[in-house]
């Protein structure tokens, strides 16, 4: 007897519905065991971690507020990821994008309403996408690798907020700690009364359906599609790949700059060194465990932020440290990305007619 | 059909998670109260201090009050939901215990007005939150008077972390002393922009050492500084809490906070219904701030003048912050005589004379 991998004409569309089920579960199986290896209540942490959020009302909102930026990110993301294009500094985006939404807030001083905040909101997603032209120009240009170039250019854009926080933007009421003066209410965005829930969450429910229109329906979609399955398909149907590489890596970090304006638009309101909290690592994750479809990446946009809710739960009930949530995080984008393999791959028995000498 | 399925499940676990989240040691009768760590408990620093106040806590008060504490809190917005999660939890009275929680304590304190918030370092108050501090420069002089009369070079070595005024004033107060024993001393100042990260800790100790520095403080939380300084033969001094077991050699004394009155006054408050919002700034003389024991490598002369300095402020005849006091550019900002009061002390944001420092 032995196992064969054999190669699917097709990919399986029931493995690539049921893998990103099997490895949240898979997760939550492996954390069980170890945790009560280490002599930590095993299954009491991962329900807390990955149920108690969705069960107990108050925290709806919570993780309705966590989603949206993963949600955003990762819809941009998993769009350069479908042609072939790696952005893994989307987490840069974000804080750049934030930062100049901060900045157009600060321009104005205690002038608000809704054109400053539109204004605000469309300088992050600007900052955004310029940051993320960065690695575009040279990847077409000198072909440098955009994995390396966007991930550096995180570190870059952290120096700058370390820079403008503790420098030019500090709050000159805030005896010297680093970080900007809250935004005047005026200039923040309309939550839902009573909650924390504001607007980019409806948002960012509905870009879901855009992106989707995008992929599936328009020439660009296509063309993205394309050029990601083979460039030399691309070049024999007069599709410029160099194109798709500036569009796509520019929409990825539009999109993330758009979830930092939010961030700070509609959550924060004031920058500070805590700002990059890992929501464009994470969003990576997102867009794998959504397998880089829209709608996807709506539903691992919640699970992830499930998880982060939780693990801050399971910190005062349990007391297990909320990195946790990070290692489970983790463990699920592993498990997908092994689980790939059973998308184009089948798995045969082989009964050996002969013993197996080789 | 699988829709009901999944329902039924769902409400299968969800009882389960509501029972346990009910957990019996949560009594009904107890006064839940509740503590957020900026680093873990393991710290033996900052954080490690707050809690062996929780735990005094809990044996003064353990038949009428419970203690929930979360540790690992971040100084950022992620700190909102576990203040929320706490007051949900049905906390009554709630210590925020670092400077960076201050925006979000005032945040989840006006959205729980029955919940008393209690924000250490900070200076925001509001009808349910209270602030309160510890006088550590006073513990800082002590320190000064040691460092100055034991460095063979006159260069001291300050690893700080944020250029707000409860860590200027400790700068300044170390600076000072350790004048007053070596009027050339000098003090480098590198701010690590964290209160507690200790592989950025012990590479900003090692940086202050190549600078020249033979002896060095700090006002970080972690014991790796002092680690690193044990390695290179140099010395330096605890913070938060006695840190001799990580360096035998390398510790002469250590600045430890004592919290656990205060947060033994501040609950029978809440019990007896008196609780309002206070500021206090206790020190040396509360027994707030405490000195550790000297290490055997601290000098006899060095004893004798640190413990001049102690027991000037344990009878209140002591004060560091009395001019003339010059800042950096040589300009006098404390005239001679004149004593700097507390108002003033808490929004310091200048460095005295000798201070070395990149910004």
């Amino acid at each position: 007897m032995r196992i064969k991998l054999e190669k699917r004409r097709e990919p399986s569309m029931a493995m690539l519905v049921t893998t990103p089920i099997a490895s949240v579960l898979l997760t939550m199986l492996i954390g069980i065991v170890v945790f009560d290896l280490i002599g930590i209540d095993g299954f009491k942490a991962v329900v807390d971690i990955f149920l108690s959020p969705l069960l107990v009302s108050y925290k709806w909102q919570d993780v309705a507020v966590k989603a949206a930026p993963l949600i955003i990110i990762a819809l941009g993301l998993s769009m350069g990821n479908r042609a072939q294009v790696w952005n893994i500094g989307a987490e840069g985006q974000y804080v750049i994008g934030a930062l100049c939404s901060a900045g157009v807030g600060i321009a104005f001083g205690q002038t608000g309403g809704f054109f400053v905040v539109l204004l605000m909101i469309a300088a992050g997603v600007a900052g955004g996408g310029l940051w993320a032209a960065v690695p575009a120009w040279l990847r077409t240009k000198f072909n440098v690798n955009e994995i390396l170039s966007s991930l550096m250019l995180t570190y870059v854009s952290f120096q700058v907020l370390g820079y403008l926080v503790g420098g030019p933007w500090k709050d000159p009421n805030g005896r010297n700690f680093p970080a900007t003066a809250p935004l005047a209410d005026s200039q923040t965005l309309p939550v839902w009364p009573d909650s924390t829930v504001h607007l980019g969450v409806l948002i960012a429910l509905i870009l879901p359906f855009v992106f989707w229109v995008i992929m599936a329906r328009s020439e660009f979609g296509y063309q993205v599609r394309v050029v990601g399955s083979s460039t030399t398909a691309a070049r024999h149907g007069g599709f410029d790949s160099k194109r798709t590489i500036w569009a796509t890596l520019i929409i990825g970090g539009a999109m993330a700059g758009l979830a930092g304006a939010f961030e700070f638009v509609g959550v924060l309101h004031k920058m500070d060194l805590g700002f990059p909290s890992g929501y464009g690592f994470t969003a990576i994750i997102v867009a794998f465990l959504g397998r880089l479809n829209p709608f996807g990446c709506l539903i691992a946009g919640i699970v992830l932020a499930v998880t982060y809710v939780g693990g801050q739960m399971a910190q005062t009930s349990v007391h297990i440290p909320n990195s946790t949530a990070g290692i489970f995080q983790a463990m699920m984008l592993f498990f997908i990305l092994a689980s790939d393999i059973l998308v184009r791959y089948r798995i045969r028995l082989i009964a050996s007619t002969k013993a197996a000498g080789v | 059909m699988t829709m009901i399925s999944r329902r039924t499940l769902f409400k299968g676990a969800g009882a389960a998670t509501l029972a346990t989240l009910a957990s019996p040691a949560f009594a009904e009768d107890k006064v839940k109260v509740g503590f957020i760590f900026l680093g873990p408990i393991g710290d033996y620093g900052w954080t490690w201090a707050h809690n062996k106040g929780r735990e005094a806590l809990v044996s003064e008060l353990g038949d009428k009050i419970e203690t929930i504490y979360v540790e690992n809190v971040a100084e950022d917005a992620s700190a909102i939901p576990v203040l929320r999660d706490l007051a949900q939890q049905g906390c009554k009275l709630i210590f925020t215990t670092s400077f960076g929680y201050m925006d979000q304590t005032l945040e989840v304190a006006a959205e729980f007005p029955d919940v008393k918030f209690e924000h250490c370092t900070g200076y925001k108050r509001a009808d349910n939150v209270a602030t309160y501090n510890s006088r550590f420069h006073e513990g800082r002089a002590v320190l000064g008077t040691i460092a100055g009369k034991m460095s063979k070079t006159g260069v001291l070595g300050y690893l700080g972390s944020f250029k707000i005024p409860e860590v200027v004033l400790g700068v300044n107060s170390f600076a000072l002393s350790a004048q007053k024993q070596n009027p050339a001393a000098i003090v480098k100042v590198l701010m690590i922009d964290s209160w507690f990260d200790p592989p950025k800790e012990a590479a900003a100790t090692e940086t202050l050492i190549n600078l020249g520095c033979d002896l060095v403080t700090t006002h970080t939380d972690s014991p790796a500084p002092l680690q690193i300084l044990e390695q290179k033969g140099l010395f330096g001094f605890g913070q938060g809490a006695d840190m001799s077991a990580f360096a035998p050699n390398a510790h002469l004394t250590a600045i430890e906070d004592i919290w656990g009155p205060y947060y033994i006054d501040r609950a029978k408050a809440i019990l007896e219904g008196t609780w309002t919002s206070t500021d206090t700034w206790d020190g040396m003389v509360d027994g707030e701030v405490v000195i550790s024991p000297y290490s055997a490598a601290v000098t006899a002369d060095a004893a004798a003048a640190a413990d001049i300095v102690k027991a000037g402020y344990m009878d209140g005849s002591f004060n560091i912050f009395t001019g003339p006091i010059y800042d950096q550019d040589g300009v006098e900002r404390v005239k001679a005589g004149e004593v700097m009061g507390l108002g003033d002390l808490a929004v310091m944001d200048w460095f005295v004379k000798g201070v070395e420092s990149a910004a």
